[in-house]
């Protein structure tokens, strides 16, 4: 679920806030605020829509866990799914243009190793 | 009559839900020249089960034995509940559709002829391409505006109305004709993209009489990673499973068929590492890149390690069931109202198996197209203004209008109540009649708090509605569960392991107080054979 808003990067666009599915965002005296933790779904939408990357929503759906916006920042978490979609401006190419699923039926065919 | 909102709205067609569905629904009124108004709970590109990962598509060559080999095949494994003309307008159609996507700038692969693959859609380049294409049809978006109840009067649905969550504000939406498009039902299982799915739709659509189809067909589990939210069951046609002992108890099994029963024995992991060079492992990678990030994010490997799995419940939405479709445009029993997508029972194209993935999704694209379509005709060809009706809203549960109850109804543990009767594998997937009958009499047990008293405040309004969809989609699901006393496609009974010929019908719910159940007759059930169906 959602984590961290760096108060570094957030802008106040209140993007995020319009885009998330499940309404887990207030914007408080112009700041943004998780204010609905709970109510996360980890769909990861907040983050690919944030214009500057302030966002880091965990892997874990059903707990709160402790983040720190410096390791995240080191790890190249921040910003990283975003930019693995291609929606980061300059991105040369799109996760959607690199898609191998039409293919997935016949490589899995093809090349899974064979029952032993 | 009801206070008046502060958004006060009139339009020919209402569409409720943003997901595919929704968004092509919307988008086919408008371009017949219906005025059109879209209210998503969420967001039209965020929301729904599509739009955070991607949806694989149901696309055939138009080769005449290619489609009738799949007509076919579907047929039988469906439990003869589809119907081959619904399929091949589905196929018919699809197509045409998703050349228009790639004419909006989605970047199919192409094969090595250079010709574009249409069977796969990356959700949130897709969705993102779905609002662009709705605004610029003259589509009026309604973000983050639930539903909470339709308006209706002698001639039938008339519109909807609901707050707007980030401020607090009423709307109303007064319109001749309404598309439902809010999803299935996933009762907050945390999947990914699902907990926008929580039934309201269907119990909005009840509460003005219409009837639902196929709701005991909702026995599906998609497994996930046992802390995640994302479900890609694909992924275990290349991985092994282990028990906890690290005994390896399964190998590329995609149907992931025991997982189930293994499940109850204990912790399951997986690893892919059947993916065995860096060619394949770049491969899967790319194919499905959802699936890997929040494992690499919790610090996984997931081509080596082994990480446990879950199976999160996905209810109707990857069951079949929903409202009952009574005409090609894809009407509804009640006049005025349309629906399209997991909303809808789906059962003409998928039959009792479930429509996950291909089916869903191209029946998403074309029931949006045919609801649209048939909502803005029939909203067109009605004369009279419709800010004249005499509409009331149709709501009943949940609801603080309705409330004579001084108890403020407790959300969150209704919520949890009816999670506790549908999650668990022992009540849900190994059905039998005993603990269907007693689960059902639990949830029986929780209408009477839905007519406690809802505070004014406008989420938990939205909340108590939520909760009371659940409940209702609950109490169908195992109402129909029970009236069919065989094992058919998702549907099992321990008492009655096999497929009954003299079953092949449908199940019609509806009603929210008492449910009302009938069998329907699928129309090319007197060509069965008696012996059909048994070798399933």
């Amino acid at each position: 679920m959602i984590e961290l808003v760096s108060r570094e990067r957030c802008i106040g666009c209140s993007i995020c806030v319009k885009v998330c599915p499940t309404n887990v965002f207030d914007m408080e005296d112009g700041q943004l605020v998780i204010a609905r933790q709970e109510d996360c779904q980890t769909c990861f939408m907040c983050e690919a829509y944030c214009p500057v990357d302030a966002l880091y929503v965990a892997p874990y759906a059903d707990r709160s866990v402790e983040v720190s916006e410096q390791a995240l920042l080191h790890q190249g978490w921040l910003g990283s799914w975003r930019a693995e979609m291609g929606w980061t401006p300059g991105s040369e190419t799109t996760m959607a243009a690199r898609d191998t699923t039409p293919f997935f039926e016949q490589f899995t065919k093809t090349h899974r190793p064979k029952e032993s | 009559m009801a206070p008046k909102a502060d958004i006060q709205l009139t339009t020919d067609v209402l569409v409720l839900g943003g997901g595919p569905a929704g968004a092509w629904a919307a988008w086919r009124a408008a371009s017949k020249g219906a005025r059109v108004v879209l209210a998503d709970k969420g967001f039209l590109g965020s929301s729904g089960a599509t739009a955070p990962g991607g949806t694989t598509l149901l696309v055939i060559p138009p080769v005449v034995e290619l489609r009738e080999d799949a007509v076919q095949s579907r047929l039988k494994a469906g439990g003869y509940l589809s119907e081959n003309a619904w399929i091949h307008r589905v196929l018919d159609e699809v197509e045409t559709y998703l050349e228009k996507v790639g004419e909006w700038g989605y970047p199919f692969p192409k094969d090595h002829n250079g010709n574009p693959l249409r069977t796969h859609l990356h959700g949130p380049e897709y969705m993102k391409l779905m609002r662009r294409a709705v605004r610029q049809a003259g589509v009026r978006l309604l973000d983050q505006s639930p539903a909470l109840e339709l308006l209706r009067d002698a001639n039938g649905v008339g519109g909807a109305r609901g707050v707007n969550r980030l401020t607090g504000q009423e709307w109303e939406v007064r319109s001749n004709a309404v598309v439902l498009a809010t999803g299935g039902c996933a009762f907050l299982s945390n999947g990914l993209g699902c907990n926008v799915l929580t039934g309201e739709g269907l119990l909005m659509a009840a509460e003005t009489g219409a009837e639902l189809s196929g709701m005991e067909f909702s026995r599906q589990y998609a497994p996930s990673s046992a802390f995640g939210s994302v479900t890609r069951g694909r992924m275990l046609a290349w991985s092994t499973l282990y028990d906890q002992e690290g005994r390896v108890i399964g190998r590329g099994d995609r149907a992931f068929g025991s997982l189930q029963q293994h499940l109850l024995n204990g912790p399951v992991y997986a690893s892919i590492n059947l993916a065995d060079t860096e060619e394949k492992r770049r491969f899967l990678r790319h194919a499905h890149p959802i699936f890997f990030m929040p494992l690499e994010r919790a610090g996984i490997d997931p081509f080596r390690d082994k990480f446990p799995l879950t199976l999160r419940y996905e209810g109707t939405m990857r069951g079949t069931g929903g409202l009952r479709l009574t005409g090609n445009d894809c009407r509804t029993s009640v006049p005025g109202l349309y629906a399209a997508g997991d909303a809808a029972s789906r059962e003409k194209v998928t039959g009792a198996i479930s429509g996950g993935g291909a089916y869903n999704a191209s029946w998403a694209i074309c029931s949006g197209n045919w609801a649209g379509e048939g909502a803005a005709e029939y909203a067109l060809s009605q004369a009279g203004d419709t800010g004249k009706r005499n509409l009331m809203p149709a709501g009943r549960y949940g609801l603080v209008q309705h409330s004579d109850a001084g108890r403020l109804m407790d959300v969150p543990q209704i919520i949890s109540a009816v999670q506790s009767e549908v999650f668990p594998l022992s009540i849900n997937f190994f059905r039998s009649e005993p603990v269907i009958r007693a689960s059902l009499d639990r949830l029986h047990g929780l209408v009477p708090f839905l007519h406690d008293s809802v505070s004014d405040d406008h989420r938990h309004r939205v909340r108590a509605r939520e909760a009371a969809g659940m409940v209702a989609t609950a109490r169908w699901m195992y109402s129909a569960a029970l009236a069919r006393k065989e094992s058919r496609g998702l549907h099992a009974l321990a008492e009655y392991p096999r497929l009954d010929p003299r079953q092949t019908h449908r199940i019609l719910v509806s009603g929210v107080d008492r449910i009302h159940i009938r069998a329907e007759k699928v129309p090319h059930s007197s060509e069965l054979t008696p012996e059909e169906g048994m070798v399933l």
